[in-house]
């Protein structure tokens, strides 16, 4: 007896056909090679363009000095904190250069090197991690955000404020930033998701460095890579190799041309490594090993491409000189400005709390100016 | 109430095309308390829009929009389900005037129907004020008329700062005289208002209690109790000196609230008002709350809702000769 002869069987007694259901989209444009894409050392290099690439390298050299100053201010106990980004500044300085005008960059606490390579003041990057005050910019002049420092929350507001310039007929793309332990939070999937929806003009840049604080890629994910996670959002993911700052370069402004034509968001990975500690308070040696910086450091992002500019004659001695000269300027002018007190007026606890201050906020200020005019007396 | 409230979102719209509603089903459907009724019709999908379902997402969302120089009107569908929205509402919306010294005000409202009293299941009935009047930076107001509903919503989506827009879920059907022709002027925020004069004790409250108090005050006058009622409207900015004022006249005061007594708004009320009416006052300033339990199950809310019983019982102990 064969199935079909079963008492029972036949068609009459199927259950009927589901409605026809296909997938909105064709999931495989969107999959990230999982190989970083790379320029530097490649064939790809032949087309670089000599112009850019020595801006690229300027930054790169800025960044790195701005970088060092910025640790050694933490040590004289001018800034009370400091995140590095010695090892990503190819990603921070990318992230700047891509940009126009009127676009805005979302970055995180980490991101102070993006703000100034946007042409941000480097004492007014610093404020929030000087303790002066927490926004030492207004952004809507600069058109960066505030930096970040809950994970992955300033996502939802480039996905905001994309959308909003695109209802108002505005060519104005966000670029928001966001490290690899910050992807698994809500904020990342719910930005995300949004964009894609929305079909807004924003572009996620993830910095993979390796590490949340202590904890490695591999307990924060698993995924395959970081940019997969795109496909399930339907947007495209890129697997970019973060020192690279030609390749950088290249694929963020591609994921940029994409947002402003109406193209959608895209999703970003690029992998780099935290040459540094997490800040200057963390010890980097309870979870990491020497050998696995070293090997890094080998894939430093600034000799990656002065190694290639070199060889290529885009720069040469001279060149160098002169921007280390030029990043040495930055760095005294940046030194000078943190070596001057900040002023900071007490009062300023209540002017900005409600655009009105409240009988409340009156009452407080009134207490904490006796208390200040008790102590001038004193 | 629910046409007062869709008739201030519809006004605002029209007369500022910067306000923009979103939210969770606030669209085709018009929020499950179509609040937002015909508003996508109205204005369009890109002015009244349904957004992907994530609280943080949204609010989010009406942060960088906000940012670029719109005002999002964002619906939450009930309290609990605002949560979610927490970090953003804490982190971002409350603090980005102070953070970028003034430079960055965020003019959000935020429309939470709060409350229970409707035999709704769990997760729908919360009094989640506490969590928002503790948090600086963030205007606080709740109507409990018809009027109000509409003022306070107009005020609201006025306002450069962003404004917890609390709905009392239970009044949503409430009727009055209420001429949509002719709305009434705006109360602006952070004004309380004695919404029944009386001698012999104040009560403060706000929201779904305040038909509860009127009623409790028209009861007590059996009891030769001539009560007071002071609608809060506002939480925060909270209008002391109309309650202040209040209460130095009738010398006594009980705080009226649905939410739980430990850590809420009635608390800090009672607290100002003894310091500031102590050598007025001829009994402490008692509290009628929600128990300080999760939100109960319908069958029980009537036990744990402050009513009539409860206030007069409470009126009562002001003697305070025992
Ligand atoms: C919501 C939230 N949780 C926790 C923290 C504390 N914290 C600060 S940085 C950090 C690790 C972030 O790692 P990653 O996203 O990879 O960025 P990276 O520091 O490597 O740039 C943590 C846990 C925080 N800032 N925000």
């Amino acid at each position: 007896m064969t199935v079909q002869e079963l008492p029972g069987a036949g068609a009459s007694h199927r259950s009927p056909q589901p409605p026809a259901w296909s997938p909105r989209t064709d999931a495989a444009p969107l999959l990230p090679d999982p190989e970083p894409y790379r320029v530097l050392g490649t064939e790809a290099a032949d087309r670089l363009d000599p112009e850019l690439m020595r801006r690229c390298y300027a930054e790169l050299v800025r960044g790195r000095r701005y970088n060092a100053q910025a640790t050694a201010l933490t040590k004289q106990g001018r800034l009370a904190v400091y995140p590095s980004t010695v090892g990503q500044e190819a990603c921070e300085i990318a992230a700047a250069l891509v940009l126009e005008d009127q676009d805005w960059l979302f970055p995180s606490y980490r991101d102070t090197l993006a703000a100034v390579a946007r042409g941000l003041d480097p004492v007014q990057a610093l404020t929030l991690l000087r303790g002066d005050w927490h926004t030492g910019y207004d952004p809507r002049e600069h058109r960066i955000a505030p930096l970040s420092t809950p994970l992955a929350t300033q996502l939802p507001h480039a996905v905001g404020l994309a959308h909003a310039a695109r209802l108002r007929g505005d060519d104005v793309v966000a670029l928001a930033m966001v490290g690899d332990g910050g992807t698994s939070e809500g904020d990342f999937h719910e930005a995300l998701n949004f964009a894609a929806v929305w079909q807004a003009p924003v572009v996620f840049l993830v910095q993979n460095n390796g590490f949340a604080i202590s904890v490695p890629l591999a307990k924060q994910t698993a995924a395959p890579t970081l940019a997969h996670k795109a496909v399930g959002y339907g947007m495209p993911g890129r697997l970019v190799d973060g020192n690279d700052i030609a390749a950088m370069h290249e694929v963020l402004s591609e994921a940029v041309r994409r947002a402003r034509a109406g193209g959608g968001p895209t999703l970003i990975e690029a992998v780099t490594y935290r040459m540094e500690a997490h800040t200057n308070a963390d010890d980097a040696t309870r979870y990491r090993g020497d050998a696995e910086v070293e090997a890094w450091k080998a894939h430093d992002p600034v000799e990656l491409l002065e190694r290639e500019l070199t060889a290529r004659g885009i720069i040469d001695e001279a060149a160098i000189q002169a921007v280390r000269d030029d990043a040495e300027a930055m760095a005294a002018a940046l030194r000078e400005g943190m070596n001057a007190d900040p002023v900071v007026d007490p009062m300023d606890l209540f002017a900005h709390v409600y655009a009105e201050q409240t009988d409340r906020l009156r009452e407080q200020a009134a207490m904490l100016r006796e208390e200040l005019e008790a102590e001038d007396q004193a | 109430m629910a046409q007062a409230l869709t008739r201030a979102m519809r006004d605002a719209m029209a007369e500022d095309p910067t306000v923009h509603v979103m939210g969770e089903d606030v669209g085709t459907l018009g929020g499950v308390f179509r609040i937002t009724d015909g508003l996508a019709k109205e204005f369009g999908e890109e002015r009244c829009t349904d957004t992907p379902l994530a609280e943080a997402g949204i609010l989010g969302a009406a942060v960088g929009m906000a940012m670029y120089g719109l005002r999002p009107v964002v619906e939450m569908q009930f309290d609990a389900f605002a949560y979610p929205a927490f970090e953003q509402l804490i982190s971002h919306v409350a603090k980005m005037r102070n953070r970028t010294r003034g430079a960055m005000p965020l003019p959000i409202t935020i429309r939470v129907p709060y409350g229970g009293g409707i035999g709704g299941v769990e997760h729908h009935c919360d009094s989640s004020e506490a969590y928002y009047v503790a948090t600086p930076g963030l205007h606080v107001v709740t109507p409990a008329t018809v009027e109000d509903a509409y003022g306070l919503l107009r005020a609201s989506i006025a306002s450069d700062d962003p404004v917890v827009f609390l709905e009392p879920k239970r009044l949503y059907w409430s009727k009055a005289d209420w001429r949509p022709e002719a709305p009434a002027a705006v109360p602006g925020i952070g004004k309380a208002l004695v919404r029944r004069t009386g001698t012999s004790a104040t009560l403060i409250t706000y929201g779904p209690s305040l038909p509860v108090c009127l009623e409790a005050a028209e009861a007590a006058r059996e009891e030769g109790w001539d009560l007071e009622v002071v609608d809060l409207r506002s939480l925060v900015p909270f209008d002391e000196d109309t309650v202040v004022e209040s209460v130095r006249r009738t010398g006594r005061a009980v705080v009226v609230h649905e939410a739980g007594g430990f850590g809420g708004p009635g608390a800090e009320i009672a607290a100002r008002v003894t310091e500031r009416c102590f050598h007025h006052l001829e009994a402490p300033v008692l509290r009628v709350t929600g128990f300080d339990i999760p939100y109960p199950p319908p069958m029980l809310e009537k036990h744990h809702l402050p009513g009539v019983d409860r206030i007069l019982d409470t009126v009562a102990r002001l003697q305070w000769e025992n």
